[in-house]
């Protein structure tokens, strides 16, 4: 029992990366990516590709890539997103439904169909035993960068001019922009730091396990599950709601490897029955 | 005092009974002259346009964005083979059934979809259809992950299976227009007007706002479930990933964006282009997808209203007028 506790906590660290992006967009601008996962796994490829072209070790390949990934989000904002925004949610969701198909279709082209994963060496297999658990250090490490991964968000969120922005923006965009705030600029610095969280995860999800092209719909629906389990707007949130979603899942698949996802689903589905606004909401919709 | 005339037509849409019928006489009578291939054929895109016509009602009318509309669709499949193959009822009655039963679970579902809003409703849908799959992936009885077999119609001669199916297609294709035109000019059409476009004015001049969306949800996934019977009758093989697989829902909103969202004729053009890509592109394969995918995009970006939305602006053209305008009388 402790060890299928463990192994899902460790799981859903991994998902808190896949979700931390998605509830940085929303919490600012109250966009829902779509493409979200396929982005990740995007990210996911592009270290493989980087680490076999320039022979880095797989951790440095991904430091070298995580810039990369703001300076995309950030263009991806500006030049395309922002001008989907509005109340009316179905241009953002079109366009980024537009780009999953996109990216899952060039995957397939550029690596074909077949599962890879980023080769980490010795640090995949390394593990070590407390009493009778083994533990993985791959799947630890991953679990310590998501914890310091929220908490500097939430960091900057809370004591930054950088987040102050944000805040303003999702607040009140008009008085904000009277206050002398470019929100164009806001959205795009909101993005570009996500895109690192998913360049980040990205990474990490091919060292975990193979990647694939079509894998990307699944990981936006974890995203989306610990977003809105968590409460909308709270990173500490979205900790929680994706270590409990890989709680739920480990569990299942224990009692039957077939229902494992289908139990995470009915978890997400009973919270939003009882607690439709999450565990922690911070932002209004 | 001025007074005015409520006026309600053009001079296209008084045409339209007359191209209806010019257009039913060869359409009704194909299946005597026409090829099987054919009828196969306007089977498949009546399902593709019924599932667009639903997803334009549910988005362009309600406001509700969803990507989850598959799980009605395999569903409406699921529950055709059921009841034919387990229950012995005739699979072309079963069609009907279907759709009954498919907006009996849809009040359920809403219950749990409405607690969302606008992003967040479309992918709150998407898991639920995810549950779908899972669930039917794991009942054994139906073939589990690999699917079945439509079996109860092993014993209907092949031409008559495939002009029954024709014809039940073509009454799914006027069915679903008239109603929703007729719908759409109603007094409860005009409020689902007024809700999208501002739910909140609307609410102030006593239109029960929920309930009209719960009407239109519940409508939608009926219509929704009948293009899954329907398309499954045609198939006569059923699995998980195909009956609710996400692309049903990307190919029903690349449809209706390119067509013109809001619109009845916008459903009809966006199936027409989409028939006519899928014809002579899908051979292309990845490329042609994203294709697909980039036009959704850049018709978004640019061209908002879609096809017969530029076509309306440039001509005032209107096939199926529900707008409703004021001429001073004299």
């Amino acid at each position: 029992m402790t060890e299928i506790i463990l192994q899902g906590l460790l799981l859903g660290g991994l998902y808190a990366l896949f979700a931390l992006g998605q509830s940085l967009m929303f919490g600012v601008m109250r966009l829902t990516n779509t493409a979200q996962g396929d982005f990740i796994i995007l990210g996911g490829f592009f270290s493989i590709s980087m680490v076999a072209a320039t022979g880095l070790s797989p951790g440095l390949g991904l430091l070298v890539l995580i810039p990369l990934a703001f300076i995309a989000g950030y263009a991806l904002q500006r030049c395309v997103l922002n001008y989907t925004l509005g109340r009316d949610p179905l241009p953002s969701l079109v366009v980024t439904f537009g780009l999953s198909i996109i990216i899952q279709n060039f995957l397939l082209e550029m690596y074909s169909a077949d599962p890879k994963s980023l080769e980490a060496g010795s640090i995949a297999l390394a593990s070590f035993s407390i009493s009778d658990l083994t533990v993985g250090v791959l799947p630890l490490l991953t679990f310590g960068i998501a914890v310091l991964a929220t908490m500097l968000l939430q960091a900057l969120f809370s004591y930054t001019s950088l987040g102050r922005s944000f805040r303003a923006v999702s607040d009140d965009r008009e008085a904000a922009q009277l206050m002398g705030l470019k929100p164009a600029i806001v959205y795009a610095q909101a993005t570009g730091i996500a895109f690192m969280l998913i360049a980040l995860a990205g990474g990490l999800q091919a060292m975990r396990t193979t990647i694939a092209p079509a894998d990307g719909p699944l990981l936006l629906l974890f995203a989306f599950e610990a977003v809105i389990i968590g409460g909308m707007g709270s990173f500490w949130g979205t900790l929680v709601g994706a270590l409990l979603l890989g709680l739920t899942q480990q569990i299942g698949f224990r009692l039957d490897p077939g229902w494992g996802i289908w139990f995470g689903h009915l978890m997400f589905l009973v919270v939003l029955v009882i607690r439709p606004q999450g565990l922690f909401p911070k932002t209004r919709g | 005092m001025q007074a005015y005339d409520v006026i309600r037509s053009n001079r296209f849409s008084k045409a339209l009974p007359w191209l209806t019928v010019l257009l039913l006489i060869p359409a009704v009578s194909l299946p005597a002259w026409g090829e099987s291939s054919w009828m196969r054929e306007v089977v498949e895109i009546a399902c593709y346009f019924l599932f667009a016509m639903m997803w334009n009602l549910l988005a362009g009318y309600g406001g509700m964005v969803s990507i989850g509309q598959q799980a009605f669709f395999g569903f409406g499949g699921y529950t055709m083979l059921i009841l034919g193959n387990e229950a012995g009822v005739n699979p072309f009655l079963a069609i009907p059934l279907a759709a009954m039963l498919t907006t009996l679970i849809a009040w359920p579902v809403s219950l749990l979809a409405f607690r969302l809003q606008g992003g967040y409703f479309a992918i709150g849908s998407w898991v639920i259809a995810e549950v779908f799959r899972l669930s039917f992936a794991n009942l054994h009885w139906v073939g589990g992950g690999s699917g079945t077999s439509l079996t109860a119609l092993r014993d209907i001669e092949k031409a008559t299976r495939e002009s029954t199916t024709y014809w039940i297609a073509l009454a799914c294709i006027i069915i679903s227009i008239a109603g929703i035109y007729l719908f759409l000019r109603s007094k409860r059409g005009l409020a689902l007007l007024a809700i999208r476009d501002n739910e909140n004015a609307a609410a102030s001049q006593g239109i029960d706002v929920q309930r009209l969306k719960l009407a239109v949800y519940l409508i939608a996934a009926g219509g929704t479930g009948l293009a899954g019977a329907l398309y499954f009758v045609s198939n006569l093989r059923i699995s998980p990933d195909a009956a609710f697989s996400v692309n049903w829902t990307a190919f029903a909103i690349f449809m209706v964006v390119i067509g013109g969202l809001g619109r009845i004729e916008g459903p009809i053009i966006g199936a027409l282009l989409f028939w006519f890509l899928n014809k002579f592109f899908s051979d292309y394969g990845t490329w042609y997808l994203i294709g697909l995918g980039l036009i959704a995009i850049l018709v978004t970006l640019f061209f908002r209203d879609g096809l017969w939305g530029a076509i309306h602006r440039r001509y005032g053209l209107s096939l199926f007028p529900t707008h409703r305008f004021l001429k001073p009388r004299n």
